[in-house]
């Protein structure tokens, strides 16, 4: 197991070998993020803006009008909290080509607490147009992603984990952007998930499918732009759906998920799960991921009780039936 | 507006506990093994920051501060807010010696449930008036705080600690101009300047790599003060009849003139503690059995207790 901002790290390292463009801008925490890899290797091509977010947004872009293909490097929420605005004008609005690796996103960022972690950078990320926003699995599919969006013409950015999850996708698997990868294929309860958090699912869908529950398990990887058809195609058949993200409830993988199922009138119904309206806090991953209801046991514990709820919903309205949903 | 000065008379024990033959060198040095074994613990904390802030801090709370412990929220209590809030530890070991709350709690540092967050929330633990730990946001609260007491005709003051890679973020600087502009003498600001932020950086072929080791290394930061209108105090920062000096004079500064003061306190990160001293690689870290023995030789705890260190 290999945490995903090691992967990043030795992949921009490995990339700046052969191409030239990619310089990298970090903000004091280099040693953290894992740019630290690249700075040996490239020291003319490393940017030490120091504590300064705002800052090195707009020192990227000013590079990016060169030719030059800047990743940043920081902690996720000091980009999408406290840069914002420079990435809203200076990166979002003119389609720069800058890279943003949100290092340490989501709950687990080693017991720093609710200042550091990010839990609400995909719905903010997401509402920008011309930005890409990238969720991976695991190391396989870190690595995969930061050579595309390295590639890829526009702002793009990239959630990343601080700490290993368990693999879930195959060494030779190929990232398609906007596609829905279906992780689990059995089952009408469909369980969506995106980033780290789509390996706890399928450890929960294991868990499930020992209490005789069988849930399928769809990752998707692209937040944004979504390929619709794919993520209804991986929905197909199902009647219960069930999306999990270590992120708010609230316009994240869940909120774009119901966007695009508000369009059909035959949708399923959704239940979203990930972080309450509130702040969370200090402690250890094991802890958090428990008490806000993401490990896979708790993922598993919740998905039951939503399917006795949607089972007795169905009983005493006799209105919908397991076999209506997306077909 | 409701505004409470009903503590606009000093608590009781406030500037005598200092004065009063406290040992402030032993107090210093429990806090910094605090420092070093609460993170050990609890597997996560930071170092260098909380031990290079150390003598400063215990000499604000043991001697300066006009502050009750007993009433953490007392409304004319002098205020202190940590700005680098990611040596969070320092001040948690500081209150639990001064009596905020029992020195036992520090070893709920950082686990879940608990009032000692990584960075300090003034929504649970008692002493914490500002939260803070995205850096840069902490001068431009100490503002409001001192603006707001001077619109209210209250004579507390007010108290910032910064870390010297923190004044990097934009935001700082604009609080630095607001405070000279709204003449706040009420409020210090102290910037440990220990030379050296989180990512250190060794010479590269020779090369001199300073910008990414020493944060102000090319710049005058008392000029840069001086020039946006602040008393400037420069001091060593470990030497507490300089530390006391400097207090002395951004009182009188406060009383005697319309600019905020600032005290340039030179440091150095990790100080106190042989292996963490000078390095960028103990901002943040947890020691090992054998460096925790090692630091307890060397900061003379064995046989001492806390009680007795307060
Ligand atoms: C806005 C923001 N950016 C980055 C960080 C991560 N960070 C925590 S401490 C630190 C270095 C701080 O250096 P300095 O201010 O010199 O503090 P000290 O040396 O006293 O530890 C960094 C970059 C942060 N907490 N907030
Ligand atoms: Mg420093």
């Amino acid at each position: 197991m290999k945490a995903q901002r090691d992967v990043w790290g030795d992949t921009v390292a490995e990339i700046g070998l052969t191409d030239p463009s990619i310089v990298l801008v970090d903000g004091d925490l280099a040693n953290s993020t894992k740019a630290d890899r690249f700075a040996r290797e490239f020291p003319d091509r490393f940017i030490e803006v120091g504590i300064a977010e705002q800052n090195m947004v707009g020192i990227a872009f000013g590079l990016s009008t060169l030719g030059y293909r800047p990743w940043l490097s920081t902690f996720a929420v000091f980009l999408t909290h406290r840069a914002l605005d420079p990435i809203r004008m200076l990166v979002s609005q003119t389609g720069a080509n800058v890279r943003l690796a949100g290092a340490y996103s989501g709950l687990l960022n080693g017991s720093s607490g609710k200042t550091h972690q990010d839990v609400e950078d995909l719905a903010i990320m997401r509402a920008m147009p011309n930005m890409t926003v990238l969720a991976p699995a695991d190391e396989v599919e870190a690595a995969a992603v930061t050579r595309w969006a390295s590639d890829h013409e526009g702002p793009v950015y990239v959630r990343i984990a601080r700490d290993a999850v368990r693999q879930v996708l195959p060494h030779d698997y190929t990232f398609r952007l906007g596609e829905a990868v279906t992780l689990r294929a059995d089952g009408d309860i469909v369980l969506v998930s995106t980033g780290v958090q789509s390996s706890r699912v399928v450890e929960a869908a294991d868990l499930l499918a020992a209490a005789g529950i069988r849930a399928r398990v769809v990752h998707l990887p692209t937040i944004k732009p979504l390929n619709e058809a794919s993520l209804l195609d991986s929905l197909k058949g199902a009647s219960l759906l069930i999306t999990v993200e270590e992120h708010t409830v609230i316009g994240g993988l869940g909120g774009a998920v119901c966007e695009v199922l508000g369009n059909y009138p035959t949708s399923p119904r959704v239940v979203r799960l990930g972080l309450d309206d509130q702040w969370s806090e200090s402690g250890p991953d094991d802890f958090l991921l428990d008490k806000y209801g993401l490990s896979a046991q708790r993922v598993a514990e919740q998905v039951r009780s939503a399917v006795t709820t949607h089972e007795a919903a169905i009983a005493s309205s006799g209105a919908a039936t397991r076999e209506e949903g997306i077909r | 507006m409701d505004i409470d000065v009903s503590l606009s008379d000093p608590p009781s024990d406030a500037r005598a506990s200092g004065a009063a033959g406290v040992d402030l060198h032993r107090i210093a040095r429990h806090v910094r093994w605090h420092i070093l074994n609460t993170v050990a613990q609890s597997k996560a904390g930071h170092i260098g920051g909380p031990l290079s802030m150390a003598d400063l801090v215990v000499a604000l709370y043991f001697r300066e501060l006009n502050i009750d412990p007993h009433r953490p929220d007392a409304p004319g209590r002098d205020r202190f807010v940590l700005s680098k809030g990611h040596s969070a530890i320092g001040l948690y070991s500081v209150l639990a010696l001064r009596g905020y709350f029992p020195v036992a709690e520090l070893a709920t540092f950082d686990h879940g449930d608990s009032r000692l967050q990584g960075h300090p929330d003034m929504r649970l633990t008692p002493g914490i008036d500002v939260s803070t730990g995205s850096l840069g946001q902490g001068l431009s609260a100490a503002v409001g705080i001192a603006l707001g007491a001077r619109m209210a005709g209250q004579a507390f003051r007010t108290w910032v600690m910064l870390g010297d890679g923190e004044l990097q973020e934009g935001m700082v600087w604009e609080a630095v101009n607001s405070a000279s502009r709204f003449e706040l003498s009420s409020l210090t600001a102290i910037v440990d300047v220990n030379g050296l932020q989180q990512f250190g950086w060794p010479a590269v072929d020779g090369r001199d790599r300073f910008d990414r080791s020493e944060p102000w290394a090319h710049v005058d930061l008392a000029a840069i003060f001086r020039g946006y209108g602040w008393n400037v105090i420069e001091i060593d920062g470990h030497d507490f009849a300089a530390i006391f000096a400097a207090f002395d004079e951004a009182g009188e500064n406060a009383r005697a003139t319309t600019r905020p003061t600032v005290i340039l306190a030179g440091t150095i990160k990790g100080q106190g503690i042989s292996f963490t001293r000078g390095t960028y690689t103990w901002h943040n870290g947890v020691a090992s059995e054998e460096q925790l023995a090692t630091a307890r030789a060397e900061l003379m705890i064995e046989g001492e207790t806390d009680e007795s260190a307060a």
